[in-house]
């Protein structure tokens, strides 16, 4: 998979429209001054960056698994990133294999679960509704 | 082993038509069989002898109330653990779903026991189908029959385990990249990734919804095919599934296996070989083509130059959509809730659940999608990615006017040793490379047993246009009816 690994550019692109590490350096430019995420592989996940994605995702990663993420997520970042070598700015994406389009069901009353088969499989129930912890926290 | 659970399932349910074996003879053997060599295997999460008992009696009652049977009644069937099953324990092979009983039932799930099929258990597979071996199942991985130290395959490697064991003659499982063909070739089994909304995904544990779709194996061709049958066609609880009735899947099956191949074009896939593929599998390919040129086919070769891009753009999509639909388990509606002591607010328990509940690669294609969709990343990546997909469809398309159908090696290697490439990602993830653009591109795609390479499986992939899933049956019928049938060894104890 080496192929498709590109030069390592050597600064950290930011995580655009995130809350950007202070030490991120400014992604490349080309020339028509569009910010080409790309163009750096290997060396673009640090430690904080994994961090922040973690948080993104809901995920309490541990110091360990940081170390070990930000190297696995950049070398498949890098291997992934070969799709930018096709020429395909005039290409209609395609999100679904099959062109089915405005789906509707027709607008009949069909039975749904009793409440107690939804609520079975939650952790915490009460009085008929899933319990959550609190949302806010002391700072909020 | 009961001679029973030699016989394919068409055998089982002629027999049990005629009344010559009742189904519930025909389950205990499984059962039993199961008993035997499951230590060994491991194919299943969770095995329900008495559910299956009685939908066995059920069957049996049936057929002495002179009611009519279904083509597949009272077979016993292997049922892969991201389907759900209403009253069944169902993890998707996570720790995050352990002791989740859903309270309904998949479509497909609904269907095969309205046809009189035996749900035997849940199988084992990689976490939310993520994977190519069942590693990445948090609740250990299965073996491969031919050799137990080696993978079955994966992301379904319980099932095609299950069937390769004789633990049961049919078995349900998913495709999102790969994951009902490859674990088929590697075990010496026949698997189908039916056409993309061929078969209702409402049910399915979602991984990567413009991608996942459910399958059959079978040990033959016809009984693969007759599964398909029993599982496909419209259903309206699924917006993407196909309001067209299932191609004739298992007349093309009886077909193909009376018939040569004559005035058929075969399509070998120039891009799908060669560097990165072993000798074996490749040498074993040729042969496989060789037959097919007996048969009387036309080979053509055919280029297919944005295939090589499959796998970047898989890898880009198939994260990007599970980071999203992976956002419902956030342990407020089902599974597991960690950290919930009445001082950690929401967001905190949400974070420990998933840290505690996830394995390493769930974990990982979250976060790759996380960052694939980032803004000021998405076009690059994500946007980048779904317009390689155009492209691979297109040259499905004008190989598609080249051939009737497409074919090469399902995977590239044979079953590799349990540990072999846990620690390196893109070295799991490279045993999708000639699965990937048919996943991406929609159409249907079946491995069926091409020989062995050091005593191990091959599989041939075949390839059809979308909605031509008859096409892949009739060739692949073709094919099995000559050559040498693969001997599957007995488990070794």
């Amino acid at each position: 998979m080496s192929r498709g690994l590109r030069g390592h550019v050597g600064h950290r692109t930011p995580l655009g429209g995130l809350a950007r590490p202070k030490s991120g350096g400014q992604a490349p430019v080309d020339s028509e001054g569009v910010s080409d995420p790309t163009a750096s592989a290997a060396g673009r996940i640090s430690r904080e960056e994994v961090a922040h994605l973690a948080r993104l995702a809901r995920l309490a990663v541990s110091e360990d698994e940081l170390d070990l993420f930000a190297g696995q997520l950049d070398v498949i970042l890098g291997a992934v990133a070969r799709v930018g070598e096709v020429a395909a700015a005039d290409i209609p994406p395609t999100s679904h294999a099959v062109p089915l389009t405005n789906v509707l069901r027709n607008d009949e009353l069909s039975p749904c679960l009793p409440r107690e088969a939804v609520l079975s499989g939650a952790p915490a129930v009460e009085d008929g509704k899933f319990r959550v912890p609190r949302i806010l926290t002391e700072e909020a | 082993m009961s001679d029973l659970v030699r016989l394919t399932a068409t055998e089982i349910a002629g027999k049990v038509t005629s009344g010559e074996v009742s189904a519930v003879e025909v389950t205990q053997a499984h059962l039993d069989r199961i008993g035997e060599v499951d230590g060994r295997v491991h194919a299943f999460l969770h095995v329900d002898a008495d559910g299956a008992l009685a939908a066995a009696r059920a069957v049996d009652a049936k057929r002495a109330a002179g009611q009519p049977l279904g083509p597949l009644a009272g077979v016993p069937l292997a049922m892969k653990d991201v389907v759900v099953t209403e009253g069944l324990p169902t993890t998707a092979g996570s720790k995050i779903l352990q002791g989740w009983v859903p309270p309904f039932d998949a479509t497909i799930t609904r269907r095969i026991k309205d046809a009189g099929v035996v749900i035997l258990g849940k199988t084992n597979m990689d976490e939310f189908a993520m994977g190519s071996s069942t590693e990445n199942s948090a609740y250990g991985p299965s073996h491969n029959p031919w050799d137990l130290d080696r993978i079955p395959g994966g992301s379904s490697g319980g099932s095609s385990a299950a069937v390769a064991a004789f633990e049961a003659p049919l078995a349900i499982g998913t495709d999102t990249g790969g994951s009902i063909r490859q674990p088929a070739a590697v075990t010496g089994i026949v698997g189908h990734k039916p056409t993309y909304g061929g078969v209702s995904r409402y049910g399915l544990i979602a991984f990567s919804s413009s991608l996942d779709q459910a399958g059959p194996f079978g040990r033959t061709v016809l009984d693969t095919a007759l599964l398909h049958e029993v599982i496909g066609g419209y259903d309206p609880a699924d917006s993407t599934s196909i309001p067209q009735p299932v191609p004739p899947v298992a007349a093309a099956a009886r077909a193909g296996a009376g018939s040569d191949l004559a005035g058929l074009r075969v399509g070998v896939v120039r891009d799908l070989g060669g560097e990165g593929y072993q000798a074996g599998v490749l040498a074993a390919f040729d042969d496989a083509v060789a037959t097919l040129r007996k048969l009387g086919a036309e080979i053509v070769e055919v280029s297919c130059p944005h295939f090589q891009y499959a796998l970047p753009a898989y890898y880009l999509i198939a994260p990007s959509e599970c980071s999203s639909n992976l956002a419902r388990f956030d342990s407020v509606r089902y599974g597991l809730r960690v950290g919930d002591d009445g001082v950690n607010a929401l967001e905190d328990v949400m974070s420990l659940t998933r840290e505690a509940g996830f394995g390493a690669e769930v974990k990982r294609r979250i976060m790759i999608g996380s960052y694939a969709l980032s803004s000021g990343y998405y076009d690059a990546y994500y946007g980048q990615a779904q317009k390689v997909r155009t492209l691979i469809s297109r040259d499905f398309a004008a190989a598609f006017d080249q051939a009737d159908v497409l074919v090469s090696p399902t995977s590239p290697f044979v079953a590799f040793p349990i540990g072999e490439r846990i620690a390196d990602p893109m070295a799991m993830y490279i045993n999708d490379l000639c699965t990937l653009p048919a996943s991406l591109a929609g159409t249907p795609a079946l491995s069926v047993p091409c020989g062995l390479s050091e005593n191990l499986p091959v599989g041939l992939q075949i390839m059809a246009p979308a909605l031509a899933d008859d096409r892949c049956y009739r060739v692949g019928a073709a094919f099995e009816a000559a050559v040498e049938p693969l001997s599957i060894p007995e488990v070794a104890k």
